[in-house]
Formats: C-alpha cells, sequence, structure tokens
C-alpha cells in the first residue's frame, strides 16, 4: 500500500509508546511487515482482535501493507458474537494477544510484541474485491455480521484529509482513550501514523491515575473522546488540571450537548488549547465533518463544515437539494472517504464499490447562513451509548428471541435506552438488563427496562414507539 | 436506626455496581462488568453524597479497590466502620 514509503521516510522515529517506555519505530513496523508478508503469503482475510497495544497497532498496519484484510474486533469481545462471526466469514487466520492463545484455535504461525498469528482451518484464498482493504463492525454489540466495507483509498483520503484540517506533523502525541477497532479510535492512528508521529499506547482508562502520569511522562499532546468522555471530564474536574503538553482535544462519536461544548470550547480558549467537534461514521470510513477550533465557542451546537475533500448537501423527503438555510433535511455525504458498502457474509467480500462516493448518512440537520451545519436528530432507530452504536430493533429481537414468552420494544435517547417488556415481574426487568449489558457489553446503568400491559401497535401491527410510556 | 459509615459504604457499592454484600471483598475497578468507568463515576457521587465530601480528581482514580476506598475516603476524614 501507498503508505510505504512513508514508513521508510520515517525510519528510526518511534510510532508507538506504552507505558514503561517500550517503545516501536517506523523501521519495526517494516521489519514486521516482512515478517507478516512471509508468515501469509497473500491476501486473505484476518480477524484482529485488539487492544490499545504496540502489537496490536503495528499487526494491522502490516496487514494493510500485505494486502491482507483485516477485520478488527475488541480483545474482549462477547466470544459468542466473535464465534458467529468467525462462522460467517471464515478467516483463514487469527490475530490474537498471547495471554488468549490458548483461547482460539490455529496453529501459531508468527508471535511478535505480546501478538499471535494464529493459522486457522478456513481455506486461505477467497474472492476478495481488489480494492477492499479493511472491515469493521457497524454495532459491535448487538451480534450484528452486517460489516462495513472500507477501500485503501478511503482510509488514505481520510488519513490525509484529518492530518490537513487539525494541522498534524512529526510532533504530535495522541495519548489513546479510543478502542482502536472502533473508526474514530483507527482515525487517530492512522491519521498520525501518515505524518510521523508517535502514538501513545495506553490500555488503562481516563479514569486511572496510570493514565495520567503516562500523559505526563510522555508529553501527549492531544486526545479524543465521545460526548460521554466529556461529561465524565468534566465531572474528573478536568478543567483543574495543569496539562501543558496538551495541545488539542477532539471530539466525535455523537452529539455533544451544547453547553458541555461551550464550556470545554471556553477552557480551550482561555488555556491556549485546541477543541475540535468533529462528525463522521463508520460508514464514510471516520469523518465527514469538523468545527474549525476557532470558531467553536462562536459556533457551539455545530458539528462544522464538510473535511478537505468533501461536501454536504440536505435533501427534503422528495429527496430534492434544500438550499435555503435552517431548513431541516437529510444529510447526504459526498468524497472519496464513502466506504464501498456492507458486507453480510464472505461472499459479499467480492463485492466492489456501491455508493460511488455519495452517502446518505441518515442524520437529520439543518445549515445556518455561514455554511455550519447542525444535527438536529436521526431518521434510524439507534441509539449512540456511550459513543457505541446501539440498534434498538437488533436489541428489541435479541430480547425476544432470548424471552419468547412476552414482547418487548426499545427505544430512548443517548446513552440511555428504555425498554419495555409486558412482564410485569421484577426478576425479568433486572434479567433482561443484565442480559442487554451482556451482549453489549455495556453498563447496565445504560439500560432502563419497565413493565407495561401490552405494547401499543397500529392496525398493521407497527410499533408505535412515540406511546410507549413507563 | 441510622445507618453506620460502613452500611452507607456497602450500600453504594451494591447498588451501583450490582452486587450481593458477599462479594464485596476484594473487588477491584474494572475487576468486573459493572465496575467500568460508568460504574465508577456514579459510586463516586453516591459515595461523595453519602458523606457530604467532595473528592480530588486524584482521589477519585485512586479509589480502585473494596478495601483501598476505605482508605482514601480516611483522607476526607471519613471513617468507614
Amino acid at each position: 500500500m501507498a503508505y510505504y514509503d512513508e514508513y521508510h521516510k520515517y525510519g528510526d522515529e518511534p510510532i508507538g509508546i506504552e507505558p514503561g517506555g517500550k517503545a516501536a519505530t517506523y523501521r519495526d513496523l517494516e521489519n514486521l511487515s516482512r515478517e507478516m508478508g512471509e508468515s501469509i503469503g497473500g491476501r486473505t482475510l484476518v480477524f484482529a482482535f485488539c487492544k490499545n497495544t504496540i502489537g496490536s497497532m503495528l499487526g494491522y498496519l502490516s496487514f494493510l501493507e500485505n494486502r491482507v484484510v483485516p477485520l478488527l474486533l475488541d480483545a474482549h469481545i462477547n466470544r459468542e458474537l466473535a464465534d458467529e462471526l468467525i462462522r460467517t466469514y471464515r478467516p483463514a487466520y487469527l490475530y490474537v494477544p498471547k495471554e488468549q492463545e490458548t483461547e482460539w484455535e490455529g496453529e501459531a504461525v508468527l508471535e511478535r510484541y505480546g501478538y499471535i498469528l494464529l493459522r486457522t482451518k478456513h481455506p486461505k484464498e477467497i474472492p476478495l474485491y481488489e480494492g477492499l482493504a479493511l472491515l469493521l463492525t457497524t454495532s459491535g454489540s448487538t451480534g450484528s455480521p452486517k460489516l462495513v466495507r472500507q477501500s485503501y483509498e478511503n482510509i488514505q483520503s481520510n488519513a490525509q484529509s484529518i492530518a490537513e484540517y487539525l494541522k498534524l506533523d512529526a510532533s504530535e502525541r495522541p495519548i489513546t482513550t479510543l478502542p482502536m477497532n472502533y473508526t474514530y479510535g483507527l482515525s487517530i492512528i492512522n491519521s498520525h501514523v501518515w505524518k510521523g508521529a508517535a502514538v501513545l499506547l495506553t490500555t488503562k482508562t481516563l479514569f486511572e491515575k496510570e493514565f495520567w502520569e503516562f500523559f505526563q511522562e510522555e508529553q501527549a499532546t492531544s486526545f479524543g473522546g465521545v460526548p460521554y468522555t466529556y461529561e465524565m471530564l468534566k465531572k474528573l474536574r478536568f478543567f483543574r488540571m495543569d496539562l501543558p503538553s496538551l495541545r488539542t482535544m477532539t471530539q466525535a462519536g455523537g452529539k455533544l450537548a451544547p453547553n458541555l461544548h461551550r464550556e470545554f470550547a471556553e477552557y480551550a480558549a482561555r488555556e491556549g488549547k485546541q477543541f475540535v467537534v468533529m462528525y463522521g461514521q463508520t460508514e464514510a470510513t471516520a469523518r465527514m465533518a469538523y468545527l474549525p477550533p476557532e470558531r467553536s465557542l462562536e459556533k457551539y451546537g455545530s458539528m462544522g463544515i464538510a473535511i478537505p475533500g468533501g461536501s454536504f448537501t440536505l435533501i427534503d423527503v422528495d429527496g430534492q437539494p434544500i438550499d435555503k438555510p435552517d431548513v431541516v433535511g437529510e444529510l447526504v455525504y459526498e468524497g472519496p472517504n464513502v466506504t464501498l458498502g456492507y458486507a453480510l457474509s464472505q461472499e459479499d467480500l467480492s463485492k466492489g464499490d456501491e455508493r460511488g462516493g455519495r452517502l446518505v448518512t441518515g442524520d437529520m440537520a439543518r445549515m445556518d447562513e455561514d455554511g455550519y451545519f447542525y444535527i438536529v436528530g436521526r431518521k434510524k432507530r439507534f441509539l449512540k451509548i456511550y459513543g457505541n452504536r446501539v440498534n434498538l430493533d437488533e436489541a428489541q429481537r435479541m430480547v425476544k428471541e432470548a424471552y419468547q414468552d412476552w414482547d418487548c420494544a426499545c427505544t430512548g435517547v443517548d446513552d440511555h435506552m428504555d425498554v419495555y417488556i409486558t412482564s410485569p415481574r421484577a426478576e425479568d426487568r433486572e434479567a433482561v438488563a443484565a442480559f442487554l449489558s451482556e451482549k453489549t457489553r455495556l453498563n447496565q446503568k445504560a439500560f432502563t427496562v419497565y413493565s407495561i400491559s401490552q405494547i401499543p401497535k397500529n392496525e398493521a401491527g407497527k410499533t408505535l414507539y412515540k406511546e410507549l410510556r413507563p | 436506626m441510622a445507618m453506620t459509615n460502613l452500611e452507607k459504604y456497602d450500600k453504594a457499592f451494591m447498588v451501583n455496581l450490582k452486587v450481593k454484600k458477599e462479594e464485596l471483598p476484594g473487588l477491584k475497578y474494572q475487576g468486573i462488568a459493572s465496575w467500568d468507568s460508568v460504574g465508577h463515576m456514579d459510586l463516586i457521587s453516591d459515595l461523595e453524597e453519602a458523606f457530604g465530601i467532595m473528592m480530588e480528581t486524584v482521589d477519585v482514580m485512586d479509589f480502585n479497590t473494596y478495601e483501598h476506598g476505605k482508605e482514601v475516603l480516611a483522607k476526607y476524614d471519613v471513617k468507614i466502620e
């Protein structure tokens, strides 16, 4: 892939640093890529179980180098969901943390940086579309086998565009706060590696002092967060922390409450830092819009303008473009980072570009007189919970499958799902909340379960979600 | 009868982390699914409210086990016994 020349140029500069001073250079990546190429020897599918470590990041980058297509999954994914994906996509290799080696079936063929490459029993040669680079889950949590197909051009153009509008260079040191199998976390890696920067990799969270010790020690310059991250940072009295190395905070993964947007923009203005609100979807590789930091305060509540190389239009219910400001329509994005399409099975991996660079986002938005966009709602039935997309219909289906004696309907707002069940029993409410928490790997507090006598439906049997009340 | 500090402390864990009393000893941050960052911040807010204190950021982060939490609260003159 075209990254190669760039890597070569950066040579002995660090690419990844872990707590305790463990580091890897761009040359280490070149070497690993060569070994990976020799071990795999050709284009095929691999499942990579990711953590924010050097082994995980270099593995991913070396798969891209070798035109081996990885599906990125969380190393702590629910095992049943992982098995279901393996049955559906039949990967020839699994790339797993060393400590999980015995949990997976396969013959170890390469071990580097705490990761092991396992050869499974599935055939190596499968039809893969030539442009296909990478696979990511849409809602990693609800067990849907639906994957987003991203091309080499998608990844490269989006990384370049992000590096351009954030003005990244080799002196940057982003610290990981998001999983790398999550498109936003991955985009931070892609855009910084493109510029020869070093990524500070930690499995610790913002809630652990080791995170902040590492942050200070290695002089982190930026981090990213979903709306929930910023809520928590405020509770952690972030505004009182002394972080001289910090230059930039970015936000994506859902709409930030306008007052929180303003508070962080004010903090940034006061401290000489940048707060950059952004907008994106896995279907657009990662990023579609950003709010230039110098206008963050003035335009708080807005997700900004299209990224370099992209453009937005708003369309009305008939699909006609809206040309007046302050009229709500569905947001349509065009750009080289619009992904190829979805896959539901291994066979779909041979499909080409189904979108032609145009993505109908499903988000409802309006544009102000200066051309800045504001998200006002969502067309599709899903929530963003702690930055994770959770499909309400899938959650509902899972509950109905697991508890066939009663009916269920899911609704809610971002960061909180309301679940209605037709069982009056408290044990059932508790069990459903625990079940959804277990399946989605999200804290049980995100789910409130109510008992109602019946789910309101119209004559055609369609659920009337607006009439659901506890 | 009024609750003792230990009872209030245990209750905050049991309510926020959905655990039983016998599971409390040895409980660690990220040792169970419910004690993730979401559970943590709610646990801390409940404890702050129960004992009428405001914890410093470093103490919020240092509060990482059921046992060590008692030592952290001792800094705020809250004796868990």
